[in-house]
């Protein structure tokens, strides 16, 4: 079994990254966000429209996801960058993460005196965390400590026979590691939800999940409209993919045959203290469902894909497996493991879903991702609301 | 490499791993089928007929209801196959 090395946090977790990240409390402070962190090694920015404007529920899940970025293991110090008079105050998040113990700072454009001003202190507050986080040595953990997030995007039938069975299987050798693994995509539960929702530990949780897909079902009806028109996609239809029932009883193999402790809500932390898995609410749309996974507390995530896409995040390391090997060769740039070999050169299911594992191990070592290697950041927050 | 994947017993629909031709014949462990039509890789082939109304199914589980009666060896797909799950066009006032 390879050791891992990772950064030891304040609360106890470890992260496989290090970065200081540069989170806008609004859409009105992106901008800023985005120049403060330019430049800067190791510092990020999380450029967003959101944080203004919204209410309830909506209004909860967002300032969950911009806390959770800042708490995410693999962020070692954050700077929350606020206009001053939006919804969702830099203080309010700021806060939040620092009470996991990190280094955490806020900044408010209208008391810094505009654009300028508060990109030169907030350039000076990242550079300063950013020099501090450099000294920091890693230190052995074991793969208990991981938190894994299972995506898959652009699927075709390929994803439900190869791709995703593989990795379910990686996802249970995490899990029987004592670690921890987050099945999300609530869409993609419509058809599978009676097979999942045998798999959950407590009836409560299982009627919990089970409420999450009748929420999005139900809502589709409510507008009258057919579910059809956005799921499955046009590309999941060329690839050969019919309903969604179907794209969902392939979807589901990603997480394995593990018992399900939970059901969280968008952005919802995973526990600290039970470790195993878990489903998290989400869109089928990717990057919202990743952003949810990770703000939930995930390291690193897997994604299966047939027809093939580049996408990666801010702060974790994205490894993208597809079960088309003409994807593959077509796309190699982008992914990084070609279980199309299970179908065209007889691999066992076993064999794949080892050497997914592997590349998670890998990847938690410092191994770049594609993704991470050609840049990709793209972040996007799940709105369950109006913006008024 | 096989040409079709069943996944469960009891599923009247399967895999083609690879692009069939009009006309070929496949097999599985169970049965003998003449293609009636190209199907491309990866997409679904009726491994029996299955008429207007009746359930579709894969990995042992219903995808779906037939739109259209479907005959043995036909390409099994959206012209033929529709979703019961989120058909808000079907309530009264529904997007039609």
């Amino acid at each position: 079994m390879m050791q891992l090395y990772g950064y030891l946090r304040e609360n106890g977790t470890y992260g496989i990254r290090n970065y200081v990240l540069v989170i806008p409390a609004s859409v009105c402070a992106s901008h800023c966000a985005v120049q403060i962190a330019e430049g800067i090694p190791m510092a990020v920015a999380l450029p967003h429209q959101h944080g203004c404007c919204q209410l309830g529920d909506d209004f909860a899940s967002t300032v969950r996801t911009l806390a959770g970025f800042g708490k995410n293991a693999n962020v070692g110090a954050a700077l929350v960058v606020g206009l001053g008079c939006e919804g969702i105050q830099a203080k309010d998040i700021a806060d939040e993460i620092s009470a996991s113990g990190k280094e955490t700072a806020s900044l408010i454009i209208q008391e810094a005196g505009g654009t300028l001003p508060a990109i030169a202190e907030g350039k000076q507050i990242v550079s300063r965390m950013a020099s501090k986080l450099a000294t920091q040595q890693k230190v052995p953990f074991d793969a208990s400590a991981l938190i894994l997030g299972l995506e898959c995007g652009g699927s075709d039938p390929t994803s439900g026979i190869a791709s995703n069975p593989a990795i379910g299987v990686a996802s249970d050798l995490l899990v029987q590691a004592g670690g921890s693994s987050i099945l999300s995509e609530t869409t993609e539960c419509i058809g599978a939800e009676h097979l999942l929702a045998k798999r959950f530990v407590d009836a409560a949780q299982a009627e919990r999940f089970l409420d999450m897909v009748r929420r999005v079902e139900d809502h589709a009806i409510a507008a009258g409209q057919d579910l059809r028109q956005g799921q499955p996609t046009p590309g999941n239809i060329e690839g050969g993919l019919t309903t969604i029932e179907e794209k969902s009883l392939g979807c589901m193999h990603k997480a394995g045959t593990s018992p399900f402790l939970g059901a969280l809500e968008y952005a919802e932390a995973v526990p600290f203290d039970a470790h195993g898995l878990y489903f998290m609410d989400s869109p089928g749309q990717d990057i919202d469902s990743i952003t949810g996974m990770v703000a939930s507390g995930a390291q690193i995530v897997v994604f299966s894909t047939g027809r093939g896409t580049p996408t990666g995040n801010p702060i974790a390391p994205v490894i993208k497996i597809t079960g088309n090997s003409e994807t593959y060769e077509k796309m190699k740039d982008n992914i990084d493991i070609n279980a199309g070999r299970m179908i065209t050169d007889g691999v066992s299911l076993q064999d794949m879903g080892q050497e997914v594992y592997d590349c998670i191990l890998r990847t938690a070592n410092g191994e770049l991702t594609k993704a991470e290697a050609l840049g990709h950041r793209e972040f996007g927050i799940y709105r369950t609301g109006y913006t008024y | 490499m096989k040409a079709l994947l069943q996944i469960a017993e009891s599923d009247n629909l399967a895999t083609c791993l690879k692009a069939l031709k009009k006309g070929e014949t496949v097999q599985t462990d169970e049965v003998t089928i003449c293609v009636t039509e190209d199907i491309p890789q990866f997409h679904k082939i009726a491994l029996q007929a299955i008429p207007k109304g009746a359930p579709c199914r894969k990995y042992g589980e219903i995808i779906g209801i037939a739109s259209a009666d479907i005959p043995q060896g036909a390409h099994a797909h959206v012209h033929n196959i529709e979703s019961t799950r989120g058909r808000g066009d079907k309530q009264e006032g529904g997007a039609q």
